[in-house]
């Protein structure tokens, strides 16, 4: 299953990101392989909307749990209407991502 | 003659300018309107005590997705400058707050599955408070955008009256929709480090539109001369400048106009709203066409594509 989890950091190793909307990076991590891929954040720099575009992002590259410190209404909304699951976690990606469980 | 009375900082004394020289000018027998502009946060009205006897609430447009007819593509999302609308797995979500009513989704839409349906977003409310017409907006409690209120406020402005825009604080989106297509505008700003930077702002911001301006210095004996030194090197002319003195706290604090209450200022006031006045009419008129409002740039952008 692939996690999007939003990074402050481009490897397994970096944290995880307390905002959602506006991190730096995320990394779209499959839970089996523990294999990623990872970005750079272009809503990050929105003025506003950044929650369901940073959605949007995880989103295409085909996500279906969300991983962040905590979630805006905006992209608390924009979750729900795509149907991935939200966790909250800090700490190492690598061990949030263990934790979510397959 | 449309006057906006602005700042950078906020709690300069905007409002306070306004209502006195409203009243006075007012009080001297010739028409006056006054708009109070600060959609987020009115406060003109603490002042003039006003009875409101229109109000009529004030719509945007923002999209209506036919789920029937929506095959989720996501062209509407592709289009959106705003993140308004976002297609999420095949679905589609609006967040209508974000919306900029541009019209863009439903022109995009190869199903034509959007159309555009009003939203409201504020009250504009009208009074006389004796021989002086007053109105204002106020914005719904939650919506982001000032600007379309405003807009709407000051499509009410007098043509035959001094009309005086209280303008809100800053020198975003809101500021610069209540200033421009004005004649003049009157920076309020006080003798300090933050007034000073505040000050700078305004001016750049006010300058973009080629707007001639002068500057109120409240609380003049406060601070030090570099808000003074800025203008002089500016050749921005100081139209007033008001003491800080408690008693006119005190009177604000009453919500009292201080022509009122402290009359020895009452002279002050009047050379200020004549000096507007000559300052204003020594410049030449706002002219030349509006920039591209943006439905029209979007519609010539998707002709374009076509």
């Amino acid at each position: 299953m692939k996690i999007g989890v939003a990074a402050m950091g481009e490897s397994l190793d970096a944290d995880v990101s307390d905002q959602f909307a506006r991190c730096p990076f995320f990394l779209i991590v499959d839970s089996q392989s523990m294999g990623f891929e990872s970005f750079a954040n272009p809503a990050a720099a929105m003025p506003g909307g950044a929650g369901p575009a940073a959605v949007q992002e995880i989103v295409n590259r085909g996500a279906r749990v969300a991983v962040a410190g905590r979630l805006g209404p905006k992209a608390e909304q924009a979750l729900q209407a795509a149907g991935l699951r939200f966790v909250a976690a800090s700490g190492r990606i690598r061990d949030a991502v263990a934790a979510c469980g397959a | 003659m449309v006057i906006a009375i602005a700042s950078g900082k906020g709690g300069t004394g905007k409002t306070t300018m306004a209502v006195n020289v409203a009243v006075t000018v007012t009080r001297q027998g010739r028409p006056v309107q006054l708009l109070d502009c600060d959609v987020e946060e009115p406060n003109a009205h603490l002042f003039l005590d006003p009875r409101f006897d229109e109000v009529e609430e004030v719509t945007v447009t923002g999209p209506r997705v036919d789920l029937q007819r929506c095959d989720g593509c996501g062209e509407c999302a592709r289009r959106c400058e705003f993140g308004a609308i976002v297609a999420l797995g095949g679905e589609i979500s609006v967040f209508p707050e974000l919306c900029h009513s541009c019209g863009g989704c439903a022109l995009a839409c190869p199903q034509r599955a959007i159309t555009e349906e009003p939203r409201t977003i504020g009250t504009l409310e009208q009074a006389r408070v004796g021989e002086l017409a007053f109105a204002r907006g106020v914005l719904n409690v939650g919506e982001a955008r000032a600007v379309p209120l405003i807009a709407a406020l000051k499509n009410r402005a007098d043509g035959d009256a001094l009309v005086l825009l209280d303008a809100p604080p800053g020198t975003g989106c809101p500021m610069m929709a209540a200033v421009r297509d004005c004649h003049f505008v009157c920076l309020v700003t006080e003798p300090t480090p933050f007034g000073l930077h505040d000050l700078t702002m305004a001016v750049d911001a006010v300058r973009t539109l080629h707007l001639p301006l002068g500057v109120v210095i409240n609380r003049a004996d406060l601070g030090d001369e570099e808000v003074r030194r800025f203008c002089q090197q500016q050749q921005i002319p100081i139209l007033m400048e008001l003491p800080c003195d408690r008693r006119i706290a005190e009177v604000c604090s009453r919500g009292r106009l201080i022509v009122d209450e402290l009359p020895e200022y009452q002279e002050a006031f009047r050379d200020l709203a004549e000096r507007i006045v000559q300052e204003a009419g020594r410049a030449p008129a706002p002219g030349g066409a509006a920039p591209a409002g943006l439905r029209d740039r979007i519609v010539e952008q998707l002709r374009h594509e076509a």
